[in-house]
This record gives C-alpha cells, sequence and structure tokens, in this order.
C-alpha cells in the first residue's frame, strides 16, 4: 500500500514537471491575460501613466455612450452574418464538388484550399488593386462594360460586403475540409439503400446528409466564427477603417485604442467583449464536441 | 452509369472548374503583374513582355532578405520549442494518471477558444514588464505553449499500445527515454501535421509581430510587406506591390502546391489552426 502511493505521488510529480513548460507560457499568455484584462478594463490607464488607476466602470459608460463603440460591434456582427453563412454554403458546395472519385479532384482541392495557406497580409494587397478606385481590375472591368466605377473601399455600403467577397474567397476551401472529413465519414450503403428508394439528391441532402452532418456544422461554424472575429490584416492594408469607421472591426477598434491612442482601459474593456463574444460562440462546440474528444 | 447521370456528373465537373478558374484569378493577376513592367492601367493578361526588374528592384529596395532570415528564425525556433513542451505536456496527459489533470484540460480549453491575437493588450504589457518589446523571444514567447500542440500530440499518444512503453521500462529506459525513443518516432505523422500548422501560421502571421517590433532588425516578412505595400512609394505601383507579395508567398506557395496532399490532410487531422 505505501509503495502503491508512493508510485502515485512519483508519477505526478513526474507528469507536473513534464507539464511545467507548457503550464508556464499558457498560464502567462491566456490565462494571467484574461484576469489582467479584467482587471485593466476597471481603470484608467493611458500613455504616460506609470501605474492603472481605479476607475470602475467608467471605460464601459464611455464605450458604451460612444457611437463609434456601436458602430464597430454592428460592423463586426454583420461582417460575420456576411462571411460566415456565406463560407459555410460555399465550404459545403466544394466539399461535394471534390467528394467524387475523378481524377480532377486533386487539382481542385489544391485550387480551393490554396488561398488558405498565404497570409491574409498578402491577400489584401493583391484584392486592394482589385478593389481600388479608377484604376482597381473590378473599375476597369465595370467601365469596360459601360458602367459606372464603384470605389468599393471608399463607400461604406460596399465597403464591408466587398471585403466580405475576399473573405469567402479566402476562407471557404478550409472549411471545405472539415466539410470533406464529415462527408466522408457518412456510410455509402445509406445513400445506396436511398436511392434505391428513389430518393434525388435534394431529399438525401435533407434527410441524411445534413443530420447526418450536425457535428461538423457546428464544429465548423465555431472555427468559422471564431476566424472571422479575430480578421483584422486587411483592415490595416485596405482602409485602416475608412470610410469613416465604417470598416472597423472589433479586434482593429481593440488595436487602434490600445496602440494608437494608448489608451489601455478602454482597449483592455474592449477585449473583454471580445472574451465575452468568444464564450458565447464557444459554448455549444464546448458541449457537444470536444468534451467527447477530450474525455475519451 | 446512365445518360442522365453522365450528364448530371459532366455538369458538376464544369461547376467545379469554372469555380476554381475564379479561384485561380487573383493567384494569376498577381504572379503577371509581378513580372511585367508597370503601367497605369491594370489588366488581367500583362501586356508587356516578362521582366525581372519589379522583384530586383523591390528585393534591393526593402530589407527583404532580413526579414526572411527573421521569419525563418522565427518560424524553425518556435516550432522546435513547441515540439519539446507540447511532447512533454502530451505525453503527461496521455500516458500518466495525474491528479489534477481536469484543471490542465480547463487551461488548454482557454487558450483554445481564446485566440492569443485578442490578448494583445495585456500580453504587450507583460513583455514590456519582462523588457522583450523589439525582440525575437518577444514575437515567439506567447506561443511557445501550444494548447493545440498538446491536444494533437495527445490524440496520437493515445493510440500508442502502453505495453510498448512497459516493454521499455522493464528493459531500464526512463520516462525522458520513453519518450524520445517510443512516443515521438510513432507519432511522426502527427508532429508532420502539427508542423505545417504551426510553420504556415507563423509565417502568415502579422498584428502581433507588428505590435512587438518597431526596427528592421526584428521585423518579419508580413511586417515588411504591409509597411511597404502602404508606403508612398508604392501606393501607385502595383507592379512593385506584386512583386514584394509574390517574394514573400513564394516558398509557402510553392511548398503547398508540391506537397498539397500532406498539407490538405494535416489541416484535416489537426482541424483548427492556432
Amino acid at each position: 500500500m505505501d509503495t502503491k502511493l508512493k508510485r502515485k505521488l512519483k508519477e505526478n510529480i513526474t507528469g507536473f514537471l513534464l507539464l511545467l513548460p507548457s503550464l508556464i507560457f499558457m498560464v502567462g499568455f491566456t490565462v494571467l491575460p484574461v484576469f489582467k484584462s479584467f482587471y485593466l478594463s476597471f481603470t484608467k490607464y493611458t500613455l504616460g501613466m506609470k501605474k492603472p488607476l481605479w476607475s470602475g466602470f467608467s471605460n464601459y459608460i464611455s464605450l458604451f455612450k460612444s457611437e463609434i463603440f456601436w458602430k464597430v460591434m454592428y460592423n463586426t456582427i454583420f461582417f460575420s452574418v456576411i462571411t460566415v453563412v456565406p463560407c459555410m454554403v460555399l465550404g459545403l458546395t466544394l466539399a461535394f464538388l471534390v467528394n467524387r472519385k475523378s481524377k480532377s479532384v486533386s487539382i481542385l482541392r489544391t485550387v480551393y484550399f490554396y488561398p488558405v495557406v498565404m497570409p491574409m497580409i498578402a491577400v489584401a494587397s493583391i484584392w486592394m488593386f482589385i478593389y481600388m478606385g479608377k484604376n482597381g481590375l473590378l473599375d476597369q472591368w465595370l467601365s469596360a462594360l459601360g458602367m459606372k466605377p464603384l470605389n468599393v473601399l471608399s463607400n461604406k455600403n460596399t465597403v464591408l460586403p466587398f471585403m466580405a467577397i475576399m473573405y469567402v474567397w479566402k476562407e471557404s476551401g478550409y472549411l471545405m475540409i472539415f466539410f470533406l472529413a464529415g462527408l466522408q465519414g457518412i456510410s455509402e450503403d445509406l445513400f445506396e439503400s436511398a436511392r434505391i428508394d428513389g430518393a434525388g439528391f435534394w431529399v438525401m441532402l435533407k434527410n441524411i446528409t445534413l443530420p447526418l452532418l450536425k457535428p461538423t456544422m457546428i464544429f465548423v461554424s465555431t472555427i468559422a466564427l471564431t476566424n472571422c472575429f479575430k480578421l483584422v490584416d486587411h483592415i490595416v492594408i485596405m482602409t485602416e477603417g475608412a470610410p469613416n469607421n465604417g470598416s472597423t472591426l472589433l479586434l482593429y477598434y481593440i488595436y487602434q485604442q490600445g496602440f494608437t491612442n494608448f489608451n489601455y482601459g478602454r482597449s483592455s474593456a474592449l477585449t473583454v467583449i471580445m472574451l465575452f463574444l468568444l464564450l458565447f460562440v464557444s459554448l455549444p462546440r464546448f458541449f457537444r464536441q470536444d468534451k467527447k474528444a477530450f474525455y475519451n | 452509369m446512365n445518360i442522365i447521370e453522365k450528364g448530371k456528373n459532366s455538369i458538376i465537373t464544369v461547376l467545379a472548374f469554372i469555380i476554381a478558374i475564379i479561384w485561380l484569378i487573383p493567384l494569376i493577376w498577381m504572379v503577371g503583374t509581378a513580372f511585367t513592367e508597370p503601367s497605369f492601367s491594370m489588366s488581367l493578361f500583362p501586356k508587356t513582355p516578362f521582366t525581372l526588374k519589379n522583384i530586383i528592384y523591390v528585393w534591393n529596395a526593402v530589407p527583404f532578405k532580413i526579414y526572411y532570415i527573421n521569419t525563418l528564425i522565427l518560424v524553425t525556433i518556435t516550432f522546435i520549442i513547441q515540439v519539446f513542451t507540447s511532447t512533454m505536456a502530451a505525453y503527461a496527459l496521455a500516458v500518466m494518471e495525474l491528479k489534477w489533470a481536469k484543471y490542465v484540460f480547463i487551461i488548454i480549453f482557454m487558450q483554445i477558444i481564446i485566440p492569443n491575437d485578442v490578448l494583445i493588450t495585456p500580453n504587450f504589457m507583460t513583455l514590456k514588464d519582462l523588457s522583450l518589446i523589439n525582440t525575437k523571444l518577444g514575437i515567439m514567447i506567447p506561443f511557445l505553449g501550444t494548447a493545440f500542440g498538446i491536444f494533437l500530440l495527445r490524440q496520437h499518444f493515445k493510440t500508442i499500445p502502453k505495453s510498448l512503453a512497459e516493454a521499455a521500462r522493464i528493459d531500464g529506459a526512463n520516462t525522458w527515454q520513453i519518450i524520445w525513443k517510443i512516443y515521438m518516432p510513432c507519432a511522426k505523422p502527427a508532429y508532420l501535421s502539427f508542423g505545417v500548422v504551426s510553420v504556415s501560421y507563423h509565417w502568415n502571421n502579422y498584428l502581433w509581430p507588428l505590435i512587438v517590433t518597431n526596427s528592421v532588425q526584428n521585423r518579419t516578412l508580413t511586417v515588411g510587406l504591409a509597411l511597404f505595400a502602404k508606403s508612398k512609394e508604392a501606393t501607385m505601383q502595383w507592379a512593385n506591390v506584386s512583386a514584394a507579395t509574390f517574394i514573400i508567398i513564394f516558398p509557402l506557395i510553392v511548398i503547398f502546391f508540391i506537397l498539397q496532399k500532406r498539407f490538405i490532410n494535416s489541416f484535416i487531422s489537426s482541424g483548427i489552426k492556432e
């Protein structure tokens, strides 16, 4: 009994020594920063101040009163809706297109997926020249067709939708991969017997494919939303938030408040809001999928 | 296959290729522009003959050599340290019975849910306290403990039969030897996946290196490209910006087109970007 206890203790000590390096970094740069953000969000802390000063809810109050904040929140939610839904529909469509027995499939997968491998900074600098006013590719095509140039990046009504098109182009191939894995997990027999019963494509999609893809859907929608919330690089390149904060998203606003205006308190309050948003988005995934993966 | 199905199939193939062409347009156009003479009107297909002038000009005008070396150093060292830290953690969580493992999982979960990009403000302050602003270590440090790596490796380690480790232990091997001589070699595919995801993430990362660095000596390729693309000399010179873009995506894209199967599979098995 005593030796068994000793062995257990030894195993636990070795185990935690092995975990220690990872834990130091994970706690230092994820766990503590979360608490730090909470604390700083209740303080006044700007450039030149030696120490943060407790200020209660003032950061939150001033944010909730500011028009820009609500605009940014609206932009963030609007942008995620107009990207996540099309990304998922297109991702699933692409997965169908490459989930066949055909020689071309491997080429198609490569072509659909390559934008994922490119840095967003590079993607944005390519697309900036497509979208740029007058000399941009898009406006040139429009004028060749006899239409007026749109100058999409300087118009508050078009800037987000057109950035969304770029993002859907970049991200769909990534979501395709998960749908492809999901589709390949569905037994071919099910489709076979449905086909014998005379079911067509849409019936099978509605009654077999989509219900069986539900866990994949939840997983993919979480990834898509999280990725979308942390999107920021393209704004730096393309608009810097213009026109009139029409393209500012939450993470860019955090960056701006913290690193251009040096208002760390306000930036932390925005971080806390972002954390809640992420938590809210990740909850379904936490309860459904990964728990199984973790504890099995 | 009857005629209707054949017809359907060819319609699908045509559709698939139309989408593929749309997907390729930005790349073709960027490469085309990078290798033709600068002109004020842009066109999808190059009007002027092939030239290396833009590439040479940009390569000399911007310290891309330093950016390349920095990026390579960062990507390599980050990955090597990640391999060490996450292998040890994954082994502890997959093989050993630890009392507080549950709490470790909560921390892992937190890091999976909260991307590092969100915590820029508090992390920047930590960096300041540690005097790591404008250092390479500062760029790497938040990523050295990786929940994603631990999770991925742990899933693989769990598939390795414990009897293998027990046999080694009877032969006198210690924990260290068991990890490096049995578990690591057995999980090669997992390390490959992990490497692909880690390298492409850090090669492409922008916001954090931007915040941490303020000198040429430590800047990465993405930060260099963004600076160049936004600079006055570049705003009207898409040939040069395309050339710069080409320079920074070239290695990753070439490796991707060669190893596309590996890449895609590793993204499937990894499930999450960091």
